[in-house]
């Protein structure tokens, strides 16, 4: 996704179409979320009071974002008391730098990296790669991406958009192994391969899901564990995070940890939680001689001087809102051409890449909300859409769709000019099927995918009056007939 | 602030400047007064424990299950090694990790001599580890509301003994078994009173994976197996 051929309104729009007429590529995304809403409904109710616990972390959330500046030097100052080193970063260049500028002075031969979307924001791994570094990917899903040479599907879920058989041939092609349907041997191959990658590695880069301000730390939430592997093996550690994922104490993470868990994926708790305080401390055995913790902003600030939308931030990229959106799940993860997909990458990318360019992205949502009532911490999604459309419109109207409104409103004001236009709406029915599809088409762009509706022969007015009339007469007859008797 | 720190005080700077106009709190926590909630109020919200012993052992059980964690209740220290001798046995173990603690030190001298044991503590080969066939540790806790294993770098032989081997076997003590995640945060604070290790990992279940057609299958990267020998 670096490079669009098109702006990205119109990429959008093409992938947007394509996917939404690939019945193949949309059945794999059904499936791949099929149990997803009858696990999270089914784990959530094991909870006391949903409601509450929501409310709780969207209130710690505000807490957290509200006062940032002041848990951010309370986390700088416990981590860096433990032998971290801490880096902030205005933009992604900078972040990039950092990382290239450190693998060279401590002659770094080879990386791992563990899941973080912050990585793909900044699109490390191709500037790691064009200083010469190889860096391999060693959470599943993203290892499989890295091979197909294309971006994370969902945020959550890498890979969700393919089936085995893909899988199986990628590997074939790739790595040359023997092909199979079996989900477990697939697994299987890429665990060899790998466990190399841990022991050789000498940098190990990673993400973070929180960073604890009381007590200087970072928290890692995944399955596999090889997050575990990536920063306990290599002797340096980089941790690439955003500004934003703050909570003030270490207890908090005993609400955020299975909250995350069960609108993520519907399990009560991930498979491995940890908690990184600094690198290797005296006495123990094994651990990364640095540990360097990148503070990320990249745009992030922009969003927080939004009070209205300054929320946005409180997210925890459980990806709930993408598994129950119904436009993600018609177009697809790629089609949205951004590091966050769905409705909450709908609602940042304007802030972060410009609201001229991404405004597109407000404007495909149905406003059915499943976003916003899913969401763990009570972020308001699919209200911010409409803060994007009022703020885009207020910035630039669109001139075609001014124009288009102003004469709809004309014509809607002159109940004359109405039944005229209705009264001629039956023969351009008529006259349609003749350039329907065709670049003479009017309505081209919707009769593309879908039928257009006919006008009928008789209109609703037409229909009504005759109706009354009738009733009228019915019912002036049968006065009649109650006088005669 | 020197320039390791790159562009510190710009980003403050940007945060201050952004925090100016408040925020609305959209969602007012209960039992707040004013501000966040306090993490006493978390129990009330979250999936129900119980108070007694034994109805934390049969959650704890009960999860273990559905986590394929494989606990089993020993007697004494005895029939842990029995139980260790039987996995042996079962998965043709050749070389095992362990690290030294004492109640470990208790389960060393009771595996079969014909069994290679991998000692930690004083550093060990990376690719050595990876060959052995499990790793044995002790934990700091037990959680009853998450099926959880609890271990940290100081306490349970370092990071990376309890998700190198394919098989992970931990031996612990009944009492160890706390009854939630605020429990277990505010036992390992009054345990390490500020200087915690480097880190605490929270194991729930054997590794595990659903990336290739939302599939479940164990053992992406870390253990295949998890066994929890609980001692009384």
């Amino acid at each position: 996704m670096t490079t669009l051929a098109e702006p990205p309104r119109h990429q959008f729009q093409l992938d947007a179409n394509r996917t939404a007429a690939d019945g193949d590529r949309r059945a794999a995304v059904r499936k791949a979320l099929h149990n997803y809403s009858s696990a999270r409904d089914k784990t959530g109710a094991t909870f006391n009071d949903w409601k509450s616990a929501r409310n709780a972390a969207s209130a710690i959330k505000h807490e957290a974002v509200n006062h940032l500046d002041r848990y951010l030097e309370e986390f700088e100052s416990k981590f860096t008391a433990r032998g971290g080193k801490v880096f902030w970063a205005s933009d992604s260049k900078q972040a990039r730098d950092y990382i290239i500028d450190l693998a060279k002075r401590k002659s770094v031969r080879a990386i791992v990296k563990s899941k973080a979307m912050t990585g793909e924001e900044i699109h490390l791994n191709q500037a790691l790669l064009e200083e010469g570094f190889g860096v391999v990917e060693s959470d599943l899903g993203e290892y499989i991406q890295q091979l197909k040479g294309e971006a994370p599907y969902h945020f959550v879920f890498p890979c969700m958009h393919l089936r085995r058989d893909e899988i199986s041939d990628l590997f074939h092609k790739e790595l040359g192994t023997a092909k199979t349907d079996s989900p477990e041997e697939l697994t299987m191959i890429a665990r060899r391969v790998l466990r190399r990658a841990y022991i050789d590695a000498d940098m190990g880069i990673s993400g973070g899901n929180f960073i604890v301000a009381e007590t200087g730390m970072i928290s890692i939430t995944e399955n596999e564990g090889n997050a575990r592997l990536t920063v306990g093996l290599p002797k340096i550690h980089v941790a690439l995070i955003g500004i934003e994922k703050v909570v003030p104490r270490l207890a908090d993470l005993a609400l955020f940890l299975p909250m995350l868990a069960t609108a993520g994926t519907g399990q009560h708790m991930t498979g491995y939680n940890s908690m990184y305080g600094g690198p290797r401390q005296p006495g123990e055995l094994d651990g990364p001689e640095e540990f360097h913790v990148i503070l990320l902003d990249n745009h992030r600030t922009r969003l927080l001087a939004d009070p209205e939308q300054r929320d946005a931030l409180h997210c925890i990229r459980c990806g709930a809102c993408l598994n129950v959106c119904p436009i993600f799940k018609n177009i697809g993860g790629h089609a949205y051409g951004t590091t966050y997909q769905g409705p909450i990458g709908s609602v940042i990318t304007p802030h972060f890449r410009g609201l001229e360019d991404w405004k597109h992205l407000s404007g495909a949502s149905s406003l059915c909300g499943a976003c916003t009532e899913t969401c763990p911490v009570g972020i308001d999604i699919h209200h911010h859409l409409l803060h994007n459309r009022r703020n885009a419109a207020a910035q630039k109207p669109a001139k075609g769709e001014q124009l288009l409104w102003k004469a709809f409103a004309f014509l809607m004001q002159r109940p004359a000019l109405y039944r005229l236009a209705s009264r001629f709406a039956p023969l351009g029915s008529l006259l349609h099927p003749l350039v329907s599809g065709s670049p003479l088409d009017p309505v081209r762009s919707w009769t593309s995918t879908r039928e257009f509706p006919h006008a009928p022969m008789r209109s609703f007015r037409d229909q009504f009056r005759e109706h009354q009339a009738a009733k009228k007469g019915v019912a002036s007859s049968g006065t009649q007939q109650g006088a005669k008797r | 602030m020197n320039a390791n720190s790159g562009d510190r005080n710009a980003v403050l700077g940007r945060i201050r400047e952004a925090l100016r106009e408040e925020a609305p709190l959209k969602h007012p926590a209960e039992r707040s007064a004013g501000g966040a909630p306090t993490t006493a109020h978390f129990r009330e919200w979250l999936p129900p424990v119980g108070s007694r012993i034994d109805e934390r052992l049969e959650l704890f059980t009960r999860l273990s299950q559905t986590l394929r964690s494989e606990l089993t209740l020993c007697e004494n220290i005895a029939a842990a090694a029995a139980a260790v001798t039987e996995l042996a046995a079962q998965e043709n173990w050749k070389t095992i990790a362990l690290h030294k603690s004492d109640l470990l030190d208790g389960l060393r001298c009771l595996l079969p001599a014909s069994l290679n044991l991998l000692t930690v503590d004083e550093g060990y080969d990376k690719d050595a580890l990876e060959a052995c066939d499990a790793g044995i540790t002790q934990c700091e806790l037990l959680v009853a509301q998450t099926g959880s294993v609890c271990v940290t770098s100081s306490n349970d032989g370092g990071r990376v003994l309890s998700v190198l081997p394919p098989h992970h076997i931990v031996v612990a003590r009944r009492s160890q078994l706390v009854s939630d995640l605020t429990e277990a945060y505010a036992s390992l604070a009054s345990k390490y009173r500020g200087t915690y290790p480097s880190m605490i990992s929270f194991i729930t279940g054997p590794s595990r994976t659903g990336d290739i057609e939302r599939i479940l299958v164990l053992g992406a990267h870390g253990p295949k197996r998890l066994s929890i020998l609980l001692l009384p």
